[in-house]
């Protein structure tokens, strides 16, 4: 790396995340929300479920960048960047999906059924299982990588198949259920939370912000998983010498 | 790091002090004071905001951390 000082090392950005999740924690709770059946409260959600899904997808769309910019160039740099984004990634995804089972549990589930029967019902969701498969894919990614030693290999095999895996990722999440009928919004009616008609102006005034606050999060999460990778590589290469 | 400490029981003292607060509010009378209006969700924001806020310091501390080992190898 060089000496002079890029954005990683840079504090101003790390800290509009901070003050922007401070004001997505208190608004996001305590301002007025439009007030639904079945959802009540429960809307709020928008504001950390949702923006998980929001931040993964950025770190994913970083990770591939990335590993384009690795076939080009060949510089290992851009390994170590596409492979700790996509793993940042992949929490953010394993949250959305957890906070996402929480939220269904208590809207979509039929409160008279038991909880097995309303379960079939919803395992059947599309979205959901779009979801499962895409994650699947990136943790593939994760196991492909770590199981070949060779580190230019390794490098480039990875790359090539985070390509295919974020190629991967439009028809499971963006697409397929988009044409099958789903309980989650955004079915067949477009984008969910970000189309201006479906989303009410005072819950923008925190959605957008709490999109923005958690997806710097999750790159500055990114950002020291790699510094720490470089240094490590940096480490064994004096000790090699 | 010294600073990080400071905080850290700064931080301390004033859960500290909001717990002490609520007890004492139990042996007179209730008052609507600001904790516990509007169904007490502003403990929950108190909770959540505790939270991010160790999660924030957390990631602080490893920057810092993490930028004095690069000045150390360069």
């Amino acid at each position: 790396m060089t000496d002079e000082k890029n954005y990683m090392q840079k504090a101003w950005w790390k800290i509009a995340s901070v003050l922007l999740l401070i004001y997505t924690f208190t608004c996001g709770l305590l301002l007025d929300v439009p007030h639904l059946p079945a959802l009540q409260e429960t809307i709020r959600n928008l504001y950390f479920h949702v923006c998980m899904w929001f931040c993964m997808m950025v770190l994913f769309i970083i990770s591939v960048i990335n590993s384009i910019r690795f076939l080009r160039s060949f510089d290992l740099k851009y390994d170590v960047y596409a492979r700790q984004y996509a793993v940042v990634g992949i929490v953010f995804g394993i949250l959305g999906y957890a906070t996402g089972a929480i939220w269904m549990s208590y809207t979509w589930a039929d409160p008279n059924n038991p909880a097995f029967q309303s379960f079939s019902a919803v395992a059947r969701e599309p979205k959901l299982i779009g979801a499962a498969i895409a994650l699947l894919i990136y943790f593939a990614y994760l196991i492909l990588r770590d199981s070949i030693t060779d580190m230019d290999k390794r490098a480039r095999i990875s790359a090539v198949y985070n390509i295919f895996a974020f190629a991967m990722l439009f028809p499971t999440i963006w697409i397929v259920p988009r044409l099958l009928p789903s309980l989650h919004p955004g079915g067949e009616s477009g984008n969910p939370a970000l189309d201006t008609r479906d989303i009410d102006g005072r819950m923008r005034l925190v959605f957008y912000p709490a999109v923005i606050g958690w997806t710097l999060l999750g790159v500055w999460i990114s950002t020291l998983k790699i510094r720490l990778k470089i240094l490590k590589e940096k480490k064994m290469m004096h000790e090699t010498l | 790091m010294k600073l990080c400490k400071k905080i850290y029981s700064l931080l301390f003292l004033l859960a500290l002090s909001i717990t002490v607060l609520g007890q004492g509010e139990n042996q007179t009378v209730q008052m609507a004071d600001l904790m516990r209006s509007n169904g007490r969700i502003y403990v929950v924001v108190a909770v959540m905001l505790t939270i991010l806020t160790g999660l924030i310091l957390y990631l602080v501390r490893l920057d810092r951390k993490i930028s004095r080992l690069e000045k150390e190898i360069k």
